[in-house]
């Protein structure tokens, strides 16, 4: 029986199409694309194709796209590549809902000298754009703000937020990652400088990104010891990455419209079930600018590490904001940013879809989550019950 | 995942003893909602002063449910005097062990324990008080529960006290405390006795006799082990553990800390201590 995956903010499941497209490049075609013999350069041209395939999802040049291992050296190689560009700014405006790979580099540059701002968020999970505002008086800043939420899928008005940074002389970086293939992205339409992507949260392997580069950027490399990928990334190119990924970007740029209508129907039909049959639930995260294929859900009373083992042994992967699951004893730094009570937090999971959930996935997860959620309640000493008579 | 032993999958799958006795002999309740777990003890003696029955209630991860669970089989059928002898180690051991992180899950059970005994004894049934400084304000650790987890398990670093108690685990800024309290655990450092010349061997053996008795065994028997001096060869000193500590998963750590510590602090420090025929 085959695992029911709905952890795809997490990675997803590799396209077949994608794998076959691929491997002919680690079988046949393993040459090196810098190499001056025809059997490494013949690679190269594939190379290209591909970065054209990427930058056609997001409406940028080619030549404004860097591949790289994944989103937390895209997002990296940003933030210090154009801090180091450009000394002169000293500022950096970060939200307190950003992933680690953001989140970190941001606390690190604080520690060196830099002046770091955090902006938070309201209920819902949304910016509080005043706070926003307000920061971009301080002078120049590099400001990185997620796409999409990757624990509650609440999307961030980039669009409407980019030109009022570039207004104020900010630089935008933007993490990407999960709303890529998911949600519509335009470059060409709207001024982020950078934009991170990560090849396995839209169906490519791991170990391959890409950083979308505004052309006339200031930005120094991370990484030296080549003159691939025009000096901006050295290292020899990851070719059947690469290719992985250009394939991923093409089929979601075919399908997007399609999957995300059938994705959201899935995931409001899912989330609408538990709802209805757990009592004491909840739904965290603004319901209406959210990607659709992502739900973060809270049981009172219960906690969110024993929902995910039971639900394991039911064969469903799931994840969780819960202490207890992330190894560190601090629930999830979202779900607490966004002020939802700890009980809420520690009974959170998160369930997230992609194109091969089916609607078997979504009634077999009906099935089993709340006979779980039960069992789990008939322990808790918190959940209000009417006086028992001993056993 | 973690790395859950088969046993504690089988009581966090299949928990043992769930529920709340009527008329309870004694009730212990710790953790809170805030701070991601918590318990709730019940049990009732039977006419032989015996644990009769015991009851829980636990919300909180795999490992909390399977240690609450474990805590109620291993009690029963155990006098009181025995229950308070209940270490949370020994719950750990019950359950085949559980990932250092998730060491903590043991600890409140011990502590639901003493709390319901407490209960037992005095009648008192109140919410565990913070008594003493507060270390811990995230989750409400005191000095002294540190102190004393700390003290039970040897442990020697922050890291490993905010896997016991959480204590560290939340804002972090009471690690420098926990580090303090640790540094206060250690032996007082004595001078060493005046360099009497070079010591002779039948000297040295008689202080090392003496320092085994005064220092050592008592720390092993209180955990269920003893020791025994088989040799001294020059600088090295040969000892076997007994009873408990004979195969402890800590004898190694047990030989550095609690046998070599302080026979080279009160003998030699070129003492070397080496467990006999290994």
């Amino acid at each position: 029986m085959s695992v029911i995956y709905l952890d795809n903010n997490a990675t997803t499941r590799p396209d077949p199409e994608v794998l076959e497209a691929m491997a002919p490049f680690l079988r046949n075609w393993w040459g090196n694309p810098s190499s001056m013999h025809a059997f490494g350069g013949q690679v190269r041209r594939h190379v290209e194709q591909a970065r054209e395939q990427v930058a056609a999802l997001l409406g940028a040049d080619p030549s404004e796209i860097v591949f790289t291992s994944g989103g937390t050296e895209s997002d990296n190689a940003a933030l210090r590549g154009f801090l180091e560009a450009v000394p002169a700014v000293r500022t950096v405006i970060t939200s307190r809902v950003e992933h680690p790979a953001v989140l970190e580099p941001c606390r690190y540059l604080k520690d060196r000298g830099y002046s770091e701002i955090e902006i938070g968020v309201d209920g819902q999970g949304r910016l509080r754009e005043e706070e926003l505002e307000a920061a971009l008086k301080a002078g120049p800043a590099l400001v990185s703000l997620m796409w999409a939420n990757n624990e509650t899928g609440v999307l961030f008005p980039i669009e409407r937020l980019a030109p009022r940074i570039k207004a104020a002389g900010g630089t935008l970086h933007t993490d990407a990652v999960q709303a890529v293939g998911k949600v519509p992205i335009d470059v060409s339409r709207v001024p982020v400088d950078f934009l991170t992507l990560s090849g396995h949260k839209l169906h490519a392997p791991k170990g391959i990104g890409a950083l979308y580069i505004r052309r006339g950027t200031p930005f120094a490399p991370l990484i030296l010891g080549g003159h691939q990928e025009h000096n901006r990334r050295s290292g020899t190119e990851n070719v059947p990455g690469i290719i992985a990924l250009g394939k991923a970007c093409e089929l979601a740029r075919r399908r997007m419209a399609e999957e995300t209508r059938r994705m959201a129907a899935l995931r409001d039909r899912l989330e609408q079930g538990i709802l209805a049959s757990c009592p004491d639930s909840r739904i965290n995260g603004d319901p209406m600018q959210r990607l659709p294929n992502t739900t973060n859900i809270s049981f009172h009373y219960i906690e969110g590490e024993a929902i995910l083992y039971h639900l394991s042994d039911a064969n469903i992967a799931a994840s969780s904001g819960s202490a207890c699951s992330s190894g560190s004893l601090e629930p999830s730094h979202v779900l607490r940013a966004m002020g939802v009570p700890f009980t809420a937090v520690h009974g959170s999971i998160r369930l997230s879809l992609s194109r091969f959930t089916t609607e078997e996935d979504i009634d077999v997860t009906l099935r089993e989550l709340p006979r779980i959620v039960a069992k789990l309640r008939a322990l808790s000493p918190f959940v209000p019950r009417p006086a028992t008579k001993g056993a | 995942m973690w790395e859950y032993s088969d046993k504690v999958l089988d009581h966090f799958r299949n928990p043992r003893n769930v529920g709340v006795i009527e008329n309870a002999d004694g009730v212990g309740e710790v953790g809170s909602l805030a701070c991601g777990d918590a318990l709730k003890l019940t049990f009732k003696l039977g006419p032989d002063g015996r644990i009769a029955d015991a009851k829980f209630q636990t919300f909180g991860c795999a490992s909390a449910i399977a240690s609450s669970s474990a805590l109620t089989e291993m009690i029963k059928g155990m006098t009181i005097e025995e229950a308070r002898r209940v270490t949370n180690q020994d719950i750990a051991d019950y359950l085949g062990g559980l990932p250092e992180q998730k060491m903590h899950c043991s600890v409140m059970g011990r502590e639901a324990l003493e709390a319901a005994i407490e209960n037992y004894l005095t009648g008192k049934r109140t919410k565990r008080i913070l008594e003493g400084k507060v270390i811990c304000t995230c989750f409400g650790v005191t000095e002294e529960e540190i102190r004393r987890v700390a003290q039970e398990n040897h442990l020697t670093t922050v890291e490993q006290v905010t896997h016991y108690t959480k204590a560290g685990g939340g804002c972090g800024r009471c690690k420098e405390d926990i580090a303090r309290i640790l540094e206060s655990l250690k032996p007082p450092v004595e001078s060493p006795p005046t360099s009497p010349g070079r010591m002779t061997t039948v000297k040295k053996i008689r202080m090392i006799e003496e320092v085994i008795e005064r220092e050592i065994r008592p720390k092993l028997r209180k955990d269920g082990g003893d020791i025994e001096l088989v040799d001294v060869e020059g600088d090295t000193v040969y000892i076997a553990l007994r009873g408990m500590c004979a195969n402890c998963q800590m004898a190694e750590f047990t030989l550095r800390e609690v046998v070599e510590k302080p026979l080279r602090e009160f003998v030699s420090p070129s003492l070397q201590v080496r467990e006999a025929g290994s």
